[in-house]
């Protein structure tokens, strides 16, 4: 028998050569095990996220193997480290380049809040110029903290309706943010 | 060890400076000095210059702000002899409301982001300068973040509140 474990089938209607399940979740499903991540590090969490993404930690068990250097073919922006004020409207500009869906990671202590960096040239967290979907705490984090932030992330993408640009309430957030 | 020593270096000094250069010290073995604006561009050019001292290396230019002070911002010169292995400081102090000093870029190019960088953190204006703007911060901000007046910490932070520390 073979060792490779698969991803259990979303719940739906099974019979006798057929299933249905709605498309959201076989979407979904698809598209939590294929994130493409494009790592944004400016500081120590980009160096544990370099830990994440080898041997031992092995991010590309989760479907994440490619990292997109590209915005534009990226899924998931994962912030690691200090974002100065000077670098604040280059991540927005990445988040703004990046195409629907989309979601935001901010890993490590400054990312999602300044950190220690308490002071005038620093950003109080990412959270002031883009919508963030997980933070990640740690200072900086472990590598399985980052890989339980991963996971809360193919979470979302499991559970959000297929067309999450369209809802009102995403609409409404982005909108607060400045964009579109 | 340095081919001349501080005493050799501040009599060349006072030979030409004589009663421009006042606050004489050697903390940590480094000499120090005061000068007036006027003076200042003179002192940096003979030391610069002068067969002898051949201070050819501007290690940096800085600031420092005594709000208690009568004069208040300080701009500071490190200038290095690479030939003599030795260092000095000069000082500059000017009054709040007052902050100029000349630019030391014709001397050295090097200046240029020093003077700049002064300017952004302190608010002193060299006068004479190329391209006399911010260059660490960002363009739109409009304080001097390195004086006393204003806080170092951002305003925006919410989870440094007393409340939350029962304060």
């Amino acid at each position: 028998m073979s060792e490779i474990q698969i991803v259990e089938a979303p719940p739906g209607v099974e019979g006798a050569g057929f299933f249905a399940t709605s498309l959201d979740k076989a979407i979904g499903l698809a598209r939590s095990y294929s994130l493409w991540p494009l790592p944004f590090a400016t500081s120590c969490c980009g160096i544990e996220f370099m830990a994440t993404m080898a041997s031992t930690y092995d991010l590309s068990r989760f479907g994440a193997e490619r990292l997109s250097f590209s915005p534009r073919q990226a899924d998931l922006l994962m912030v690691m480290g200090t974002i100065s004020k000077k670098m604040g409207p280059v991540l927005r500009q990445v988040y703004l380049q990046m195409a629907e869906p989309r979601w935001v990671m901010a890993v490590g202590a400054c990312a999602s809040s300044g950190g220690i960096f308490d002071t005038y040239s620093v950003l109080q967290g990412i959270d002031e110029v883009i919508p963030v979907d997980v933070y990640v705490p740690g200072c900086p984090p472990r590598p399985e903290a980052i890989i339980d932030g991963f996971i809360g992330i193919q979470k979302l993408v499991q559970t959000e309706s297929l067309r999450r640009r369209n809802t009102p309430e995403y609409q409404k957030l982005l909108a607060s943010y400045g964009i579109q | 060890m340095s081919k001349i020593t501080n005493e050799e270096l501040l009599n060349s000094i006072k030979a030409k400076f004589d009663s421009d250069v006042t606050n004489i010290s050697e903390p940590f073995g480094l000499l120090t000095l005061e000068t007036s604006r006027e003076k200042v561009l003179d002192l940096l050019t003979f030391l610069k210059t002068d067969a002898a001292l051949q201070f050819i290396f501007l290690t940096d230019i800085t600031a420092i702000h005594y709000p208690e002070a009568e004069k208040q911002i300080g701009v500071i010169y490190h200038v290095h002899s690479l030939v003599n292995n030795i260092r000095i400081r000069i000082k500059v102090f000017v009054a709040d409301g007052d902050v100029k000093m000349p630019t030391a870029t014709e001397l050295w190019n090097g200046a240029n982001w020093m003077e700049r960088e002064t300017y952004d953190l302190f608010g002193v204006v060299f006068e004479g300068h190329p391209d006399l703007r911010r260059i660490l911060n960002v363009d739109d901000m409009t304080v001097f973040p390195m004086r006393k007046e204003y806080p170092l910490e951002d305003p925006n932070r919410v989870d440094k509140r007393d409340y939350f520390f029962g304060r």
